[in-house]
């Protein structure tokens, strides 16, 4: 593992050997503050931060960092995610410098969707650094105190730095190879994309923990349980990068309509269950989109509760 | 080759039909590869043109023309009487050539093009991206293909997590460009290669320095 020491919460669970839980929650489309102060208050008991997305989807919202700092100010660890896609090297870094004014000190590095999924589909691109080269420059900015253009910072920020994996994308002979590259880029932690299909995940665990990556860097399962057949089909169907087993979405398209809700969060609580077994794993990353409310009942269930106090 | 698109024919309508004499001038290199401003397009285009104008019944003197190429003084001259006589060029050069002859001439110059990208022939009538002129090439560590050019998303050290089966998230019909860069790695037995960070790239040579220059000192004096 890394061996730096942030202020971060997150770092300090998950190297006392406590499996870490973290969720997420998309700001709004206004300015509005309430929707974050309702999920963040659902949410902040169960889980030990909570990831703000940085306009996911490639959907203009609410900057992820004004909601981090409203995380903040409600005792909620924020993970500031940041993508690679809308700002260049000056801004990442100024906005960095702006989330460690308020003492945030964890992010998670991204180059984020392509805007053509987005409502601004027309919009430039700016990709001046990609996901592994921002986790360099916040590692930089974090260790050597420099900024990017080799100038010294002053009180440089205090991160835990983390990033992305998705163990079911292509190919898939260079999946593990990939993270490998993170961790050499100064990844000390990993959220992986949504796993469903647990037999995939688990064989990329077993060739993560074979080249003992999971001894550099802390993996937490990405889960998102699913509402409906219809959202496991568009997930299976329409979702880059996303695998969903035959076998999944025929469990849930069994499932008389108004069951479907609880039966998606039974395999998601089924799949913790079982993941909680997997060696090198460090944690579980709950992304329960526009159903915070649930993560609790999830966390609760699979012997999640009560958090560490560490 | 610059690849080159001809504009539809409305807007390119609006553009000239205020004026009395018009000069479709064609260049016949890059984009007459493509078949869409070469010498040969431009007649075609001044004939839908005569055509568009009678249509309206307005009158306009429709002529065209070409060159070889837009983009050197040189070839201008056997075409400078015809230039001169028209009051407005509609030029089927690429950006470059509508620029070079806006600046040559004082009178106004339309394009009759969208200046598309920087491409291979593929094959006859299929026309794709391959650089995007960055001024500093990485070809060398990317096996010989462009994630700059060939990525939605410009990553260096790719592939991003939206790679589908050997396509890009943007579109199933887009190779990703790490795919291809990752299976031509196993062909030459340089696996290893892709675990290499690339560097934070210096995009100053890019557009990102401003219009850029090249000047050949030992040239300038023959």
């Amino acid at each position: 593992m890394s061996n730096s020491t942030t202020p971060s919460k997150l770092q300090k669970i998950l190297a006392a050997g406590h499996l870490g839980v973290t969720s997420e929650c998309g700001p709004p489309r206004g300015s509005d503050p309430q929707a974050v102060i309702e999920k963040a208050e659902l949410i902040k008991d169960y889980v030990d931060a909570v990831n703000i997305t940085d306009n996911q989807t490639s959907v203009c919202r609410m900057c992820s960092l004004a909601a981090c700092i409203r995380l903040k100010t409600l005792g909620v660890e924020p993970v500031l995610q940041m993508v690679t896609r809308d700002r260049n090297r000056i801004a990442l870094q100024s906005d960095i410098l702006g989330a460690a004014s308020w003492d945030i000190n964890n992010i998670l590095c991204l180059s984020g969707d392509h805007q053509s999924f987005g409502d601004h589909a027309a919009g430039q691109n700016v990709h001046d650094l990609d996901s592994m080269q921002l986790i360099q420059t916040v590692r930089m900015m974090r260790d050597q105190g420099k900024f990017l253009g080799g100038d010294d910072i002053k009180r440089p920020p205090q991160m835990f730095v983390g990033a992305a994996a998705n163990p079911f994308a292509d190919p898939y002979e260079i999946r593990v190879a990939r993270l490998a590259k993170k961790i050499a880029a100064g990844a000390e932690f990993i959220q992986t994309q949504c796993i469903y299909n647990l037999d995939k995940f688990e064989d990329w665990m077993k060739k993560v923990v074979d080249r003992g990556l999971h001894e550099k860097t802390y993996i937490m399962a990405g889960m998102t349980p699913m509402k409906s057949a219809g959202m496991a089909r568009y997930m299976k169907n329409r979702v880059p990068g996303m695998d969903v087993p035959e076998d999944v979405v025929k469990r849930l398209a069994d499932t008389p309509k108004d069951k479907q809700a609880d039966e998606g969060i039974k395999i998601c609580i089924e799949a913790i269950q079982r993941l909680k077994e997997v060696k090198g794993l460090s944690g579980f990353h709950i992304m329960a989109i526009e159903w915070e409310e649930k993560v609790p009942e999830i966390v609760k269930a699979t012997g999640l509760y009560p958090r560490p106090q560490v | 080759m610059i690849v080159g698109q001809q504009k539809p024919l409305e807007e390119i309508w609006g553009m000239i039909k205020d004026y009395k004499k018009v000069l479709v001038f064609g260049c016949n290199t890059c984009v007459a590869v493509c078949h869409q401003g070469g010498n040969k397009e431009a007649e075609i285009l001044a004939s839908m043109l005569k055509m568009k104008a009678s249509q309206e019944g307005i009158a306009i003197e429709i002529t065209n023309s070409g060159i070889e190429r837009q983009c050197e003084h040189e070839f201008f001259e056997q075409a400078e009487t015809i230039i001169q006589k028209a009051d407005a060029i509609l030029s089927t050069a690429c950006g470059i050539g509508v620029q070079f002859m806006a600046e040559k001439y004082p009178k106004p110059i339309y394009p009759g093009l969208n200046t598309t990208f920087l491409g291979a022939v593929e094959q006859l009538g299929v026309y794709t991206e391959r650089c995007q002129a960055c001024g500093q090439c990485i070809l060398g560590q990317t096996a010989g293909i462009c994630p700059i050019a060939r990525c939605a998303k410009r990553v260096m050290n790719g592939p991003c997590g939206g790679s589908t089966k050997g396509k890009c998230e943007i579109n199933k019909e887009v190779d990703c460009a790490w795919q291809l860069i990752v299976d031509r790695l196993a062909l030459l037995g340089r696996m290893d290669d892709y675990e290499k960070l690339a560097p934070i790239k210096d995009w100053s040579s890019d557009r990102a320095g401003g219009p850029r220059k090249l000047v050949r000192e030992d040239m300038l004096n023959e």
